[in-house]
């Protein structure tokens, strides 16, 4: 897409003095108050994770921390205990890596190469297959949870995580296809047939000419599957238990069903590791995402 | 030897059958012009001989060989794109050695052959830009030069100067020629462009709604049109057609028009002996083919001219000629003459039509008497 160069009409800058410092104070101040509502929880939840236990018991949930210490941080990653298991949240922050990132990889790398071949390449019933596996994108996860435990037992991959791999891998491939789809969908044909004509087959056209178009496209997949994955609830909870678990279903067991007292403050720094990765990608790589997702493959 | 031969060929998308029952051959060392108005089927029929496309029905020859069933890499062509399809991840450079990285072709002849080319097409400053950093004409250059790094045993050309403007149309259709006598490949051309046509084939198939209507050299097509489409087609501006009737009586026989006054264009003898008396005829004239009329030029010319008068309605000066709207016995024609001979608009002056060089067409079916 071609950069715009032009200046955007911009209404806050017209009418009188005073009328534009109303509008622009009154702009300001209403973006202002949305910002501290959806960042609180955030602030308030970090905020906690630094405060001793009888302090927030003594003045409640929202005030700063008196003193910064890292105690509670080291606690919850290496000893507290959750579930019954006292390695902190360690253990099920891995769990959920060493499931997140094969399952973005994989499902990303079929996604893309299914969407090369159902936009370039033309095969009995291809609308049809397209079809059937965009499908997956309107169907409800819980629909899927009986089929995908049947699956799961027939292939004694129940209560693992290389099961998780595969039901996300599965499940994720149609978003990415429909994404890739998309996208080669915008790649002109005449250079399929050009390489064709040069000699290339299937898996060359794909490396030489489709995968060096596609960094835009991979990216919006990998975050769209890294965060999803990584937040993904359902299916962790359903089928894993005990310290197989990802973190996301692990610390279900702050909802306040556990007996005895509540560590707030550590509870807090757990909730925080579970969140950062997916924080982190979005921080980093939302204005890819949108480009990705914005922007043609060929300009 | 026949390069190329295209035997009854058909070819349908769903119920629409785009190309009917197409019959072409090409000699080794010929440039073939595929032309006709747009969605006739010239790039289908390209796509054929490519490999691209399947065929309906009917046969594809490569130097004697079926090809129907081969995929486009084991036919041994090149082929250049209106849209020039350079893969815009590559330089300039890999672009051209693509082809021959697939094909297995070692290093150092891929180098040889990168220099050779890129000094015909002059284009050895731009080897390692990206297609996105090159101007039309470039692009155009190295689309030519990703097809000669190859030795192919068939050239296709889809357009290849159409987006060019046209000033760069008339260099590089020049040069398309001069590397056509260089390489001396079979070539098959689609244009939409019939003075491209005229300049650089040997043979011109016209194509009109998937038939091919007229398959000749340059020359023959222009002088006789095998029906009012191809006659309509090629030539600029467009060949005038007056609806008229041929009349035979014992005193004189020749060409009347309808609305005129009567007045007889006498026919050369010999060549139009099969019509017959009252026979309604399409008569069709190339605007080139009128001259103002002089004293004595008839019968200079052995008498094959004939004298109508023109009805001037406006004038288009282009500068080396000036093309004149017109009324003839009523109906509309276009007339070209020299600047410094045109009349005014308004006026109305003799010219002589060259009879020799008219065409007769039959109004029911088109197809030339
Ligand atoms: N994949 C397709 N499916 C259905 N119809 C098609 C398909 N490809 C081409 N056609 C039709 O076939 C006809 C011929 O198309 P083709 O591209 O060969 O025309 P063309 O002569 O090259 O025109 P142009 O000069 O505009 O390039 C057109 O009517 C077009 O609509
Ligand atoms: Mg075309």
């Amino acid at each position: 897409m071609a950069e715009t160069t032009h200046q955007a009409f911009d209404p806050l800058a017209t009418g009188s003095h005073a009328r534009q410092l109303r509008a622009k104070f009154t702009v300001y101040a209403l973006l202002v108050f949305f910002a501290l509502l959806y960042l609180s929880p955030l602030v308030i939840i970090f905020m906690n994770s630094f405060r001793p236990l009888e302090e927030i018991v003594r003045e409640g949930f929202i005030s700063a921390p008196n003193a910064l210490s890292a105690q509670y941080w080291v606690e919850a990653w290496s000893s507290f205990c959750i579930g019954g298991n006292c390695e902190g949240v360690s253990r099920y922050f891995s769990n959920t890596l060493i499931m997140t990132i094969p399952a973005t990889i994989l499902s990303t790398a079929f996604g893309v190469v299914n969407g090369y071949a159902l936009s370039k390449w033309r095969f009995k019933y291809d609308t049809w297959v397209f079809g059937l596996i965009t499908l997956g994108v309107f169907l409800p996860a819980q629909m899927t949870l009986l089929p995908w435990a049947f699956v799961l037992g027939k292939i004694g991959l129940s209560n693992t995580i290389g099961g998780l791999v595969l039901v996300h891998t599965v499940q994720g491939i149609s978003f990415t296809t429909l994404f890739c789809r998309n996208y080669f969908v915008a790649v002109p044909d005449d250079l399929i047939k050009a390489a064709r004509i040069d000699g290339a087959g299937f898996w060359r056209i794909f490396r030489r000419i489709m995968l060096p178009l596609s960094p835009p496209i991979l990216i919006v997949c990998v975050i769209w599957q890294f965060t999803g994955i990584w937040n993904e609830f359902l299916f962790g909870t359903v089928f894993t238990s005990g310290s197989n678990q990802p973190i996301t279903s692990a610390i279900v067991a702050f909802s306040g069903s556990g007996t005895g007292e509540r560590h707030y403050n550590v509870e807090a720094a757990s909730v925080i590791f579970a969140a950062l990765p997916p924080l982190c990608v979005y921080v980093l790589g939302g204005k890819y995402f949108v480009r990705g997702l914005t922007s043609g493959a060929v300009k | 030897m026949s390069s190329l031969l295209i035997k009854n060929l058909r070819k349908s998308y769903g119920s629409v059958e785009v190309l009917k029952d197409i019959n072409l051959e090409a000699k080794s060392g010929e440039f073939v012009a595929l032309v006709g108005p747009s969605g006739c089927g010239k790039s289908t029929l390209l796509s054929i001989i490519a490999g691209l496309e399947s065929v309906t029905s009917g046969e594809v020859l490569i130097e004697d060989k079926l090809v129907n069933n081969e995929a486009p890499k084991d036919r041994d062509i090149a082929m250049v794109f209106q849209s020039y399809a350079l893969y815009p991840t590559m330089t300039v450079r890999q672009n051209m050695t693509f082809g021959m990285e697939c094909r297995n072709i070692d290093k150092a002849t891929q180098d040889d052959t990168i220099t050779r080319v890129a000094a015909l097409l002059q284009i050895e400053p731009l080897l390692n830009r990206k297609p996105g950093q090159l101007s039309g004409g470039q692009r155009q250059r190295v689309a030519m030069g990703r097809a000669l790094v190859r030795d192919p045993k068939l050239f296709l050309f889809d357009e290849p100067l159409s987006n060019l403007d046209a000033k760069l149309r008339v260099e590089m259709r020049s040069e398309i020629k001069k590397l056509h006598q260089n390489v001396g490949r079979t070539t098959v051309y689609v244009t939409h462009d019939q003075i491209e046509a005229m300049t650089l084939a040997t043979r011109i198939a016209v194509m009109h709604q998937g038939v091919l209507q007229q398959y000749a050299a340059p020359k023959e097509i222009y002088e006789n049109p095998a029906n009012v489409f191809v006659a309509g087609f090629m030539g600029s501006p467009n060949m005038n057609f007056f609806s008229a009737r041929f009349v035979s009586s014992d005193a004189e026989s020749g060409i009347a028009l309808e609305g005129g006054d009567g007045a007889l264009l006498p026919l050369p003898d010999g060549q139009y002996d099969h019509l017959t008396d009252g026979q309604p005829v399409i008569f069709g004239v190339r605007p080139e083919h009128f001259n103002p009329a002089h004293e004595g030029r008839a019968a200079r010319k052995g008498n094959t001219s004939a004298v109508v008068s023109v009805a001037i309605e406006m004038d288009e000066p282009t500068g080396s000629e000036t093309i004149l709207m017109c009324k003839i016995a009523q109906q509309e024609a276009i007339v070209v003459c020299e600047p410094d001979e045109a009349p005014e608009p308004g006026t109305t002056m003799a010219f002589e039509i060259d009879m020799s060089k008219i065409s007769l067409f039959d109004p029911s079916t088109e197809e030339r008497l």
